[in-house]
């Protein structure tokens, strides 16, 4: 039952982090109908981001998680106006297509640079026990900063006339256009600010494991089983399922083999696009 | 079939077969190598355009028929001691009946949501087989040497492969171009540009939609055991490799996709691209990266890809570039 409890808390604070990740995807897709297949490279691009500037500079990870959030979104920005742009209308295989090339390039471009040699970024917070339960510090801070990222987007969508345009855009771009609102450049922020989720998200998860160039496969395919939990384009149920998926990896390493957890995770996925597409967890959609 | 009676038909194909005949004239090993790959990567790109260039569905999962025919092949020939040629009957049958079982309820989502089904079930059937102990489980099958015994030792299986590889993309191509004269391909890319239209003229889309998917699957199960049993090993990284399954689909968008000739003039073009970049010693490293650059300026600049921009260029070509 402790250890239950002790992987069932561990699965939580994962979760918020994968929610965070899901996030980004959703958001994009939401706003402009891209599946982004760049995701996982950006996810790594944080990891090496917390890593080099850490190592480079001597300055605590978490200072230089705070520096994505602006990187993220510069660079987010950039891919759109140089990948995407061009294509925003044309049928959904040139934007998959487009974003995949762009995580081919980016990498490509690093594993020439970085080869694919594991890294770690180590951050010690100690141990704290509640009870019976004990985790590790630096997963609390992870999943306290997980929840203020996610309470950032919240603030921006909700609470500013930018994050208006963004929900006017998603709901329905000429429309938005006709009204004067500025389509391209709110498109183009939308998609930095997923980049900048999936980065951050990246970073974080950079703390807590081991990395490779080549890691962002399964992070990516995880994201997309929450993104289809919570229903294609929704937020909020990013990150009720990247809590759930985070809870299910941790009760599941319980009762099965690990090895055999992705074949639940993967099953998961396609079972729930074909009975329900439009997500378990989403009561209201767009 | 009024395919058989168009000369773009014929010279095509005879055009396969001058360049497959060329590594046997020259006796060269290394030529043949890299004419092998081509080959395999024509017969995933071709199939690949049934599903993704004639119905417009966007597959990235194609890979996983080539993985699950080679698997079944490879335990036929290990397990049972069968020949190879009903080993990889056996395995594209057995796959061309899971795509149609599991078209029928994949090919119901559309768009984005039908590229992550995909993905998802290569990914699913990926560990599942890396899980399972009577298929080696991560570290996969091996052929025992002695296998090739039956085939003239090594070197005639080595030559075998090499044919059958040739008789495959042969196959793959006469097959596009069949399907694509005939009212099945029509349907089918009338279901590309609009499938509630298509519907509406009755058009029984699921139906035609899975027979396509079907039809797509059948080759890669046939191209996979060849190449696993030249290779001598079989693992599950290696069957289901999304990066192979987008390679294909990256030659076949540089081809230009939804045509017959595009996959085989973007999987010589591409293969020969790689080998160039490869053995230069600046862009060794870089292959991915430029590879990644060549599908992104194709998809913002050239849609159609060599193929459409040819096509465009002179009324001759049209004619003849099916």
């Amino acid at each position: 039952m402790n250890a239950l409890l002790n992987s069932g808390a561990d699965g939580l604070m994962l979760g918020l982090i994968y929610g965070v990740a899901a996030m980004g995807l959703t958001l994009i897709f939401g706003v402009m109908r891209v599946v982004n297949l760049a995701h996982g490279a950006a996810i790594v691009a944080g990891m090496f981001w917390v890593y080099l500037i850490s190592t480079a500079f001597h300055i605590h990870p978490y200072i230089s998680l705070g520096l994505i959030l602006v990187a993220g979104l510069i660079i987010g920005v950039a891919i759109y106006f140089i990948a995407i742009h061009r294509i925003i209308d044309s049928p959904e295989l040139m934007t998959l297509l487009s974003t995949y090339s762009v995580s081919l390039m980016v990498i490509g471009a690093g594993t020439v640079f970085f080869s694919t040699t594991p890294r770690s970024i180590s951050v010690d917070l100690g141990l704290l026990s509640v009870g019976p339960v004990q985790i590790l510090g630096s997963r609390i801070a992870s999943a306290v900063f997980s929840l203020a990222v996610t309470g950032l987007l919240y603030a921006l969508l909700y609470r500013t006339r930018l994050g208006t345009y963004i929900r006017a855009v998603s709901n329905n771009r000429s429309a938005a256009s006709l009204v004067g609102i500025n389509t391209r450049l709110v498109l183009a922020v939308s998609f930095g600010l997923g980049i900048m989720m999936a980065s951050f998200a990246g970073g974080l998860i950079g703390t807590l494991f081991p990395f490779t160039v080549l890691s962002g496969g399964p992070y990516e395919l995880r994201s997309f089983l929450i993104v289809v939990l919570g229903g294609l384009g929704n937020p909020t149920g990013a990150l009720a399922g990247g809590i759930l998926l985070g809870l299910i990896e941790g009760v599941a390493t319980q009762f099965l083999q690990v090895s055999w957890v992705p074949v639940l995770e993967f099953t998961l996925l396609v079972v729930i696009l074909l009975v329900r597409p439009e997500g378990i967890l989403a009561r209201w959609n767009r | 079939m009024s395919a058989f009676r168009r000369p773009a038909f014929w010279a095509l194909l005879g055009l396969i077969v001058l360049g497959a005949l060329a590594p046997l004239a020259t006796g060269s090993g290394s030529l043949r190598e890299s004419f092998f790959l081509i080959l395999m990567f024509l017969v995933l790109a071709s199939s690949l355009n049934l599903i993704l260039g004639y119905a417009g569905y966007v597959n990235f999962g194609h890979i996983v028929y080539f993985g699950l025919g080679s698997y079944v092949a490879m335990f036929c020939i290990t397990r049972f001691g069968l020949h190879l040629i009903p080993s990889m009957l056996i395995a594209a049958v057995f796959a061309a009946t899971v795509a149609f079982l599991l078209g029928t309820a994949v090919l119901r989502l559309r768009g984005a949501y039908f590229a992550i089904a995909t993905i998802g079930v290569n990914e699913a059937v990926r560990v599942l087989v890396g899980n399972l102990d009577f298929l080696g489980g991560s570290l996969g099958i091996f052929l025992n040497l002695s296998v090739y015994g039956a085939y003239g030792g090594p070197g005639g299986a080595l030559i075998m492969a090499y044919a059958l590889m040739v008789i495959l993309a042969l196959a793959v191509v006469a097959a596009s171009f069949v399907v694509k004269r005939s009212k099945f391909g029509l349907a089918l890319q009338s279901i590309r540009e609009n499938e509630d239209a298509a519907q509406t003229l009755g058009i029984d889309s699921p139906h035609l939609k899975r027979l396509a998917y079907a039809l797509s699957a059948f080759f890669p199960a046939l191209a996979g055991p060849v190449y696993f049993f030249k290779n001598g090993n079989i693992t599950p990284d290696a069957a289901f490799s999304l990066t192979t399954s987008i390679e294909a689909m990256v030659q076949l968008m540089l081809g230009g996709f939804g045509t017959v000739v595009g996959p085989v003039i973007g999987s010589v073009v591409y293969e020969q691209l790689r080998g160039s970049l490869l053995t230069s010693a600046l862009f060794r490293d870089l292959h991915v990266v430029i590879a990644g650059a060549v599908l992104l300026l194709i998809v913002l600049f050239a849609t159609g890809g060599i193929t459409g921009v040819l096509r465009q260029r002179s009324r001759l070509l049209w004619g003849l570039l099916e």
